[in-house]
């Protein structure tokens, strides 16, 4: 385990990337992100925010390699990514992945049975991960059953079992309500100190970034770049409480100061394509 | 540019058509099909004989006679189960069990009951569609956002003022839904009803063709029925959205 | 059983009864109905005989052929055309004016290039049926959510996989939709296409009852398509509940 203050190994990195969506139809091309310079550290837990359509997604998609770059180059652990999901790589998205189809327990098995895992090992990892996420008692239950939270719940575990050494939540906490995201916050706390990985979080939630991470990275206004990057200096042992510290309300105030310009950016100059990328 | 592309598109598979049509020709051979252009000929001819214009006033009264039974019977009922909730959830799934059955084995019974003539085919067209204009507007009904009942009580509202600013436009654009489904399948009610044991109108028409071989005149009249079911459709289909997009 | 169903329950139980009263009473003529008791009866003796076993297999497996080739065919074209968007575009006002155009005239056509066999019943009740499925396959694959192509790349999946894994699935509810109403449509068509012109068949049974004024056998007949139909269309009815039950709990 390391401490996200020791001098790191850098675990993923993104040099120069930018990415421009050429032009459709009688839309013009848009320049959604960069240029970004980003190292990652083993085991360090880095957020981002920024205002509404700023590029935030899609940083995360092409660090995933879910799209590719423009221009510039993404590596993890030593190898490029592009158009390609790395293995050691998870995902877990902003809208509601569960399958309503499989239970609960079927729905975190889905990437072991589709590598062959055998049924026995499958089972082993399936209860391990439902046990962390709060999930044993419902791992014979349809996702339709669990309220949105455990949903989300359910989508972390289908990524845990996998063991990714990077895991990567595009506003995993969006659509819930104000205090079942602070006990989410929490868990994916428990889950980042338990499993070592990185970790990677977009949030529009000033206060979720400062609560949760090790650095937080502010993004302007389309095209998405850093504005700035701010230390949290948390210990690894920390939880939800912590907001209570003067440190908190400093960064979050920080924070607001950095991006209250872009947000405006946003809500005025570019309310349209902000309210496409939703 | 993307409309004209799309325009062409469509004529490319419509040409497409033409040519299985031809292609089935001359598998099949004129006396079961004839050719599409013979017969695009032959349909300029047929559409001013009198034997033609008279089949084609048998229908068009029976259908205009049906619509209104169905359009009336279907309204009160609908308007009834959807007012009434008990009536609603009591008998939607009854409704629905019946649109789906095959209408034609109770044919029979409905010309024992009405006659060979014209009220038997009458009643078998509204007995089409009578459903789906019911089952439409209880829908319609229900579906009034409750808040628009509380709204029009805290104008103080009469019940008929209501009814009439409120709930009928509130309502208008499924109903209407309802009467084009109805319509439809009216229309192929009456047609079933005049392919068997009738003397005229369309549907006799084809069926005699048939049996006469008559396989120009055949054609002929099912295009034309298709012509007409398909601009009234999308007559309809146009006031329908025109009713959509003002709610 | 809840109240509602209670009560749905004593009304058809009502009606029916109503309609024997009417018929015992002679307020409806012998010649026009007959008491539904003498519908069962007639239909119970007439199954006792086997003498209607060789028409119900005739008619049933029409309709049988009729729903498979429809579903199977229906899916494989609806997938087709789903994977090309410029068709799907140009067969867009086919499609919405389908079902608005009286399709089962063309009965007499396809008996005139056929001959009078199962064959032009078959096909005008493909012809019915298989739109209705291809419109609801590519309504199911318009459906599947944005989402779970994303989820199959970060699981690496291939093609294949991803269509049986995550978009059939997921497209599921939409398909039985469309099976459901390739079913109801198959047996109107195929009743229909009998009981107008037809060689044999139940349709044509019932054709030929009424021609001969033997309303004992008619309304068997007709009581035996009605109660096969109710239960075919309730069955499906159920298990569309039960998934949609299981699946959509809390979902849009």
């Amino acid at each position: 385990m390391k401490n996200s203050s020791l001098p790191h190994e850098v675990h993923a990195q993104v040099a120069g990337v930018t990415r421009i969506y050429p032009a459709t139809g009688h839309h013009p091309p848009v320049h959604a992100l960069g240029p970004i310079d980003l190292e990652l550290g083993k085991g360090e837990f880095f957020a981002v925010v920024g205002p509404s359509g700023c590029g935030k997604s899609t940083f995360l998609e092409v660090l995933a390699g879910l799209q590719k770059a423009t221009a510039g180059l993404v590596t993890f652990e030593g190898k490029a990514v592009s158009g390609e999901v790395a293995d050691g790589i998870g995902v877990v998205f902003q809208e509601d992945a569960s399958f309503p189809w499989l239970t609960v327990a079927d729905n975190a098995a889905f990437g072991l049975r589709r590598n062959g895992i055998a049924e026995a090992e499958v089972r082993r990892r399936v209860d391990d991960a439902l046990a962390f996420m709060g999930l044993k008692d419902f791992a014979r239950a349809y996702p339709s059953q669990l309220s949105g939270g455990m949903r989300q719940r359910v989508c972390i575990a289908r990524t845990l079992v996998l063991q990714p050494r990077l895991i990567l939540l595009d506003e995993p906490f969006g659509a819930l309500d104000a205090q079942t995201r602070l006990l989410m916050g929490d868990e994916v706390l428990n889950l980042w100190r338990r499993t070592g990985a990185t970790v990677l979080l977009i949030t529009h939630a000033l206060d979720e970034a400062a609560m949760l991470a090790d650095r937080i990275g502010a993004m302007s206004a389309r095209p998405g770049r850093f504005i700035d990057v701010v230390k949290t200096g948390w210990p690894r042992e920390r939880d939800s409480t912590i907001v209570a510290e003067t440190a908190f309300g400093e960064i979050t105030a920080r924070l607001w100061e950095r991006l209250r310009g872009e947000s405006l950016k946003a809500l005025g100059h570019a309310a349209m394509p902000a309210m496409a990328a939703e | 540019m993307t409309a004209t592309r799309r325009t062409t598109d469509t004529l490319v598979i419509v040409i497409v058509m033409l040519l299985v049509w031809q292609a089935l020709h001359q598998v099949a051979g004129s006396t079961a099909l004839p050719a599409p252009l013979p017969t695009m000929i032959y349909l300029m001819h047929a559409v001013a004989s009198p034997r033609f214009a008279e089949n084609t006033t048998t229908t068009a009264l029976e259908l205009a006679y049906a619509l209104v039974l169905a359009y009336a019977i279907g309204l009160a009922i609908g308007v009834w189960m959807g007012a009434h909730r008990l009536s609603g959830v009591v008998g939607e799934p009854i409704l629905v069990a019946l649109y789906s059955l095959p209408k034609i084995t109770l044919y029979p019974v409905v010309l024992l009951i009405f006659g060979l003539g014209i009220s038997g085919k009458v009643a078998f067209g509204a007995l089409h569609g009578i459903l789906p204009v019911a089952l439409l507007t209880m829908g319609a009904i229900r579906a009034i956002p409750p808040v628009y009942l509380r709204s029009a009580r805290s104008l103080r509202l009469s019940p008929w003022q209501t009814i009439a600013t409120v709930l009928l436009p509130a309502t208008l654009p499924e109903i209407f839904t309802g009467l084009r489904i109805g319509f439809t399948v009216t229309l192929l009610g009456v047609l079933l009803g005049e392919m068997f044991a009738s003397k005229s109108g369309l549907g006799f028409l084809i069926i005699n063709d048939m049996s006469l071989a008559q396989s120009e005149d055949m054609v002929t009249v099912a295009i034309i029925l298709f012509a007409f079911a398909a601009i009234a459709n999308a007559l309809l289909l146009w006031i329908e959205h025109k009713l959509h997009r003002r709610v | 059983m809840t109240r509602v169903g209670a009560i749905r329950f004593a009304v058809i139980v009502g009606m029916i009864g109503a309609l024997e009263l009417a018929c015992r009473l002679g307020l409806i003529n012998h010649q026009t109905i007959i008491p539904p008791s003498e519908m069962a009866s007639t239909l119970v003796t007439l199954l006792a005989s086997g003498s209607l076993n060789a028409d119900i297999a005739r008619t049933l497996g029409e309709v049988m052929l009729v729903i498979g080739l429809s579903v199977v065919l229906g899916f494989a074209f609806g997938l087709v055309i789903h994977a090309l968007p410029r068709v799907r575009e140009a067969l867009d006002p086919f499609f919405a004016t389908y079902y608005a155009v009286p399709i089962f005239i063309f009965y007499p056509v396809l008996i005139a290039i056929f001959g009078l066999s199962a064959i032009p019943i078959v096909l005008i009740g493909v012809a019915t049926a298989i739109v209705a499925m291809i419109i609801a396959t590519l309504n199911g694959l318009d459906r599947v959510p944005p989402v779970l192509a994303k989820v199959a790349r970060v699981h690496r999946l291939s093609p294949v996989t991803t269509a049986l894994t995550l978009q059939l699935p997921a497209a599921a509810p939409y398909l039985f939709t469309g099976v459901k109403l390739s079913v109801s449509y198959g047996f109107i068509a195929v009743i229909a296409a009998e009981f107008i012109l037809s060689p044999t068949g139940l349709g044509r049974d019932i054709a030929d009852a009424y021609a001969d004024f033997n309303n004992r056998r008619m309304y068997a007949l007709i009581l035996f398509l009605l109660i096969v139909a109710t239960v075919v269309n309730g069955v499906l009815h159920a298990l569309d509940m039960r998934w949609a039950e299981r699946r959509s709990g809390g979902r849009s």
